[in-house]
């Protein structure tokens, strides 16, 4: 009989890229398995989910830049049952559009089944990614629980985000951990009195590569991106005239003939 | 004539609606069972059946015999049949719609003469050419044939099926060309039917020596049936899409079990792991003598190179089979993929179908329109605070928390289809707000003050932005 070859713990295998201290969007080898609390009154944990999702998406395609354009890999999202009552089911044309089309949402009726969607996605060699929507602190979702979830994400390389609504954030081997909430949106281009491009407000209270902060982010078609200062934003709303460069100092002959 | 006006006349008619797949269908069926009488079969649709009993008539003692049979196997299904026989399948139809029960055609029998007194309908044309044949003044077979020319004189016949053919140059069809279906009942055309041929389902089934009662061997057996139908289903090049076991056990009872695939597969372990699942309620009473496993539905499936790098083979499941095994524990209602329907109305604008049948093709959606990321199941009303009745709210409380607005987009009106309600439905008009801890969301009007169609309106909410 052969005898077993030594087999690293799974956990460990993951490639440890420096430690960039502080965290900020488009870093690539981010963790497979984070954690985002939400209120359930407001799509601001979903929302921030597929930022990181597109983010990560699109940090991972940088590395690899060859299949940028075609990624059509699907995207499964599951939701338990308290979780579509209390936040209500994703709505196709309010998704982002790169992933309007291949979104599969698993509809579960407890968090037992949920945590089996999750884990049987995680599987999958070919989704891009998973999105879970839990609500509460079921019992089925413990330390355990989650513990199985990471070790199942770093084996098989696909990324776990998992919302968790109206829960206390008790034990988890997440590796990176958010709590999430609405902040007031940019102004919009056009008409300041109506609702602009949504941003939160999101805290990593615990991150294993990062030290925790806190950042005001929001998703510019498709690169998340941390707002700009209140006072800066409001004069840096994009006017085409910006697009031509003042003269200042200098006549246009002077610069002309220089 | 309209089904009322037939009621007038007739109380207690029985109206049935017709089902003219189900009807074919049941056709098929039939077709293939009366290849009881001769090995080939075709359909007449909408109503009949050819079956070839070239040489097999003898086995029923004579053809007389055989269309006795026939007549009686029918009745005893509860079907009422008209037979006849003939050597050409133009000259068995006519026979069999037009003359006279049970009439057998002989080999040796001048079929013109036989057939020259029935109607030129036996001739299966459409229904124009019998207009135009009735006008000519031809009303039996025997006139056409005399036209055609079966005269003693060829100079004369030649003249006759000349003319004949000039009047129906253009019409190629048989049925729209007399000339061609009289050459086609008398033999002188050969006639292509399409034969019916009975394709079985894949089904492999095991009798067991002795009745299982425990769930071991349940699995060994299980297996075993999964490898057979593997075996059985790579034979014909095909994958399995549904699969039905059914467990006979020892008093009689039959435990049926069946599973949908979400993609055609031939791969045991797949279709083992899917059953493992479904098997743990089975009641074995006192024991299972007999397994068979079908494939109710497959579809072609060629066979694939197998991955020879065996660490891409363990890493991971395909897409099909993670939504197989999410299916079979969840249910199929569970595992949807959102699609866009051609509505306005926001909860009919969204559809769900299973994820991996293809995406119908739809007008984009306008990107003006913003929507939110997440519609509520049901809108839920929420109760609002305004300065003018239509206008837009200043404070609402939504599940027991009171939220000032501070910013709104809208009315966007959005009307409900006129030939789904009725033209006194309530218009919506939906705005777009955020509250001043800045969480967004879609909420709507049901109809305005003084549009006449109900009272004061009330407000819903029904969608979170992101």
């Amino acid at each position: 009989m052969p005898s077993p070859s030594f087999k690293p713990s799974p956990a460990r295998v993951l490639p440890r890229s420096p430690a960039e201290q502080r965290w900020r969007p488009g870093l690539t080898g981010q963790p497979f398995h984070s954690e985002i609390f939400a209120s359930a009154a407001e799509a601001s944990g979903a929302g921030l989910a597929l930022a990181l999702v597109r983010d990560a998406l699109q940090s991972a395609d940088q590395g690899a830049d060859a299949a940028a354009a075609g990624d059509t890999r699907q995207v499964l999202w599951v939701q338990d049952r308290k979780a579509m009552q209390l936040g209500g089911r994703p709505c196709v044309a309010g998704l982002p559009p790169d992933l309007r089309h291949r979104l599969i949402h698993v509809a579960a009726a407890t968090p037992e089944d949920a945590l089996f969607a999750l884990e049987e996605g995680l599987k999958c060699r070919d989704l891009a990614c998973v999105i879970g929507e839990i609500a509460g602190n079921p019992r089925a979702l413990s330390f355990t629980a989650s513990r199985r979830l990471s070790l199942t994400a770093e084996r098989h390389g696909v990324r776990l985000w998992l919302v968790r609504l109206d829960a206390a954030p008790d034990l988890s081997s997440a590796r990176m951990r958010w709590q999430v909430r609405a902040a007031p949106s940019l102004l919009p281009r056009w008409n300041p009195a109506a609702p602009g491009t949504a941003s939160w407000h999101a805290e990593l209270f615990r991150a294993r590569a990062h030290a925790p902060g806190e950042w005001m982010l929001y998703d510019d078609t498709g690169t998340l991106r941390i707002c700009p200062e209140p006072e800066i934003e409001r004069a840096a709303a994009p006017y085409p005239v910006h697009l031509a460069r003042p003269t200042v100092g200098r006549s246009l002959a002077a610069r002309a003939r220089a | 004539m309209l089904l009322a006006d037939a009621r007038a006349l007739c109380p207690d008619l029985a109206a049935v609606p017709a089902d003219p797949v189900g009807d074919l269908a049941a056709l098929e069926k039939l077709a293939l069972w009366a290849q009881r009488w001769g090995p080939w079969s075709a359909l007449d649709p909408p109503d009949g059946l050819l079956v070839d009993v070239t040489g097999a008539a003898h086995l029923f003692g004579g053809e007389a015999r055989l269309l006795a049979d026939v007549v009686a196997a029918f009745a005893q299904r509860g079907l009422m049949a008209r037979g006849a026989l003939a050597p050409t399948a133009g000259a068995a139809w006519a026979l069999a719609h037009y003359g006279r029960r049970a009439a057998i055609l002989a080999p040796d029998d001048n079929p013109l003469r036989a057939l020259g007194d029935l109607p030129v309908a036996a001739l299966r044309l459409d229904d124009d050419v019998l207009t135009v044949l009735r006008r000519l003044g031809i009303k039996q077979l025997g006139e056409l044939a005399g036209v055609s020319g079966a005269s003693d004189d060829p100079g004369q016949e030649a003249a006759a099926r000349d003319a004949l053919r000039r009047r129906f140059r253009n019409h190629r069809s048989p049925a729209a060309n007399p000339l061609l279906r009289l050459d086609q009942l008398l033999g002188r055309v050969p006639e292509p039917l399409l034969p019916v041929i009975a394709r079985p389902m894949p089904m492999v089934q095991r009798r067991l020596l002795e009745p299982l009662r425990h769930r071991a061997p349940l699995d060994q057996v299980m297996a075993d049936l999964a490898a057979d139908m593997v075996r059985a289903l790579e034979a014909r090049g095909e994958g399995a899409r549904r699969l039905e076991l059914a467990l006979w056990r020892v008093d009689g009872a039959v435990v049926q079990r069946r599973i949908e695939l979400a993609a055609a597969t031939r791969e045991a372990s797949h279709i083992i792991r899917l059953f493992a699942a479904r098997l743990d309620d089975v009641e074995a009473g006192f024991g299972i003598e007999m397994m068979q496993l079908r494939a109710s539905w497959s579809e072609p499936l060629g066979l694939s190179q197998t991955d020879l790098d065996a660490a891409a083979e363990d890493h991971g499941t395909a897409l099909a089979a993670c939504i197989d095994r999410l299916t079979v524990r969840l249910g199929a209602k569970a595992v949807t993929r959102p699609v866009p329907r051609a509505s306005h109305i926001p909860e009919r604008a969204a559809g769900w179908q299973p994820p991996l049948d293809p995406v119908p093709a739809l007008q984009e959606p306008f990107a003006f329109h913003t929507r939110p990321l997440k519609l509520l199941d049901r809108a839920e009303p929420i109760a609002v605070l305004y300065a003018s009745p239509d206008g837009v709210p200043q404070r609402f409380r939504w599940r027991g928390e009171v939220r000032e607005v501070t910013r709104v987009e809208g009315p966007e009106r959005i009307a409900p289809e006129w030939w789904r309600e009725k033209s006194t439905a309530r218009l919506r008009d939906y705005y777009r707000i955020e509250d001043a801890a800045g969480r967004r969301y879609w909420i709507y009007r049901q109809g305005i003050v003084g549009d006449g169609r109900g009272g004061i309106p009330d407000w819903f909410l029904q969608g979170l932005y992101a």
